[in-house]
């Protein structure tokens, strides 16, 4: 379970949210520059909450009044990035191969064969990310997050980069990952059709603020 | 290419030692210095990036003279270094690698900065979310992707410190076999009666050696960046 209470002043804009959610796929829904990103942003530990508190599953990743800040590489969060930012250096496999190789666990060669088929990325392991199409970079992206095992999933609008086309091919993967794997999700999104395919839960935001927190009928109110 | 005197080879064996000591040991200040001017924010960096880029302004033998006053056997950190790990710099071949790293660290400084500057930042957030602290984000993600800068600072130094004189013969003076590098060795023989042809035998070595160095620059530079590109 994650519980969230943060405010922050970016710019003009004054984040003040405060929300919980369990399981499932959770979908911070709203306008750009409701403050989405910065919000996800913070639960990952990359951008600081003036004040407030973050907590998943009953271990305190963030706390101002304790001083409390958990830095990033210990928090085990998984991140899937809108432009997928996979390490130009690396291979695809590399790439996966990443967060395991940093966390110093052992090599587990069936996990890292699950995700990459239930992905469809086997084929594509020799290759560097610029070799890649956008819905397969995204891909790779969604199983390099998933196999560092996260305790929570974050996906900030991971098919925005995608054209129309490459969208149908990534939702699939996900409303899989939603049924097949018990990692929650928080899914970032202002595009109410990809919400309701994918979501279980919807936090509607909107210039930094919590408007209404429910099921997906909330995403009919939003029109 | 001609055939060199004992004396020759001496003094190019010499060149290729002093440049490449001189060069491994400027480089992992380079990287230290360069990754504080790309990415730090304290005050006085204006003042160290100026210090970084004096030896390129300073008339050589200004340099070659500071030198002498602080890392001679009796200036303040020549000494120091000489009573507790018995290091000396004065008149030696080490010396002659002192001034050489000195005069190309701000050529071996710029391209690691430029390549430190225009790294994707998101890519190393995107490490730590995986689990990598910043260490080995640095070595993991960082690191790699300023190669080709890291690869034209150190042949842009090599190459410097290969052809270095005027802060050298200051401070180390032109000793056959310690201290004479093909430089100096060149600008001896020009002084002798029939000094003519070694002298010439050395420029076409020079210019072998600094060609080689920039074919190689150039080579890996695209090996490197083909990385990044796909091959």
């Amino acid at each position: 379970m994650l519980a969230l209470e943060v405010e922050k002043q970016l710019g003009a804009l004054r984040l003040a949210v405060r929300f919980q959610i369990a399981g499932g796929v959770t979908a911070l829904f709203g306008p750009s520059g409701a403050g989405k990103t910065s919000l996800v942003n913070m639960i990952a530990g990359l951008l600081k909450p003036d004040r407030g508190c973050i907590m998943l599953d009953n271990t305190i990743l963030f706390d101002a009044a304790k001083a409390i800040n958990v830095p990033s590489h210990r928090r085990q969060i998984g991140y899937v990035f809108q432009e997928g930012r996979l390490f130009p250096h690396l291979s695809v496999r590399q790439n996966l191969d990443y967060g395991r190789r940093m966390s110093g666990r052992r090599r587990d060669p069936t996990e890292f064969e699950r995700i990459a088929s239930l992905l469809g990325i086997t084929h594509l392991l020799q290759r560097r990310p610029r070799m890649l199409s956008g819905g397969e970079r995204q891909r790779v992206a969604i199983g390099r997050a998933l196999l560092m095992q996260p305790r929570l999933l974050l996906l900030d609008e991971p098919l925005a980069s995608l054209d129309a086309g490459h969208k149908g091919e990534i939702l699939p993967y996900l409303v899989r990952l939603r049924d097949e794997a018990a990692i929650p999700m928080v899914y970032v999104s202002h595009i109410a059709a990809e919400v309701r395919q994918i979501a279980t839960t919807v936090v509607r935001l909107d210039e930094g603020r919590v408007l209404a927190a429910g099921g997906l009928e909330l995403l009919a109110e939003a029109g | 290419m001609p055939e060199l005197s004992p004396a020759e080879w001496t003094a190019v064996e010499l060149s290729l030692r002093i440049a490449l000591v001189a060069t491994a040991w400027a480089l992992p200040f380079g990287i230290a210095i360069g990754w504080l001017l790309a990415r730090g924010k304290f005050w006085g960096k204006t003042v160290l990036d100026g210090l970084v880029h004096l030896p390129l302004v300073l008339p050589p033998v200004v340099t070659g003279y500071l030198l002498l006053m602080w890392f001679g056997r009796k200036g303040p950190v020549g000494a120091f270094l000489y009573d507790h790990f018995g290091v000396v710099f004065a008149f030696r071949w080490t010396g002659a690698a002192l001034a050489s790293g000195v005069m190309g660290f701000p050529l071996l400084v710029r391209p690691i900065r430029l390549a430190l500057e225009t790294i994707d930042r998101r890519l190393e957030d995107a490490a730590a979310t995986l689990g990598a602290n910043p260490a080995l984000v640095f070595f993991s993600v960082t690191l790699p992707l300023a190669l080709p800068g890291i690869i034209a600072g150190v042949l842009l130094c090599f190459a410097r410190a290969l052809g270095e004189f005027g802060a050298t013969i200051t401070f180390v003076s032109n000793i056959p076999g310690e201290t004479q590098t093909i430089s100096a060795a060149i600008y001896t023989f020009l002084q002798i009666p029939d000094g003519d042809a070694a002298a010439g035998r050395l420029v076409v070595v020079a210019i072998v050696l600094s060609l080689a160095a920039l074919i190689a620059a150039e080579w890996l530079g695209r090996r490197a960046s083909a990385r990044f590109h796909g091959e």
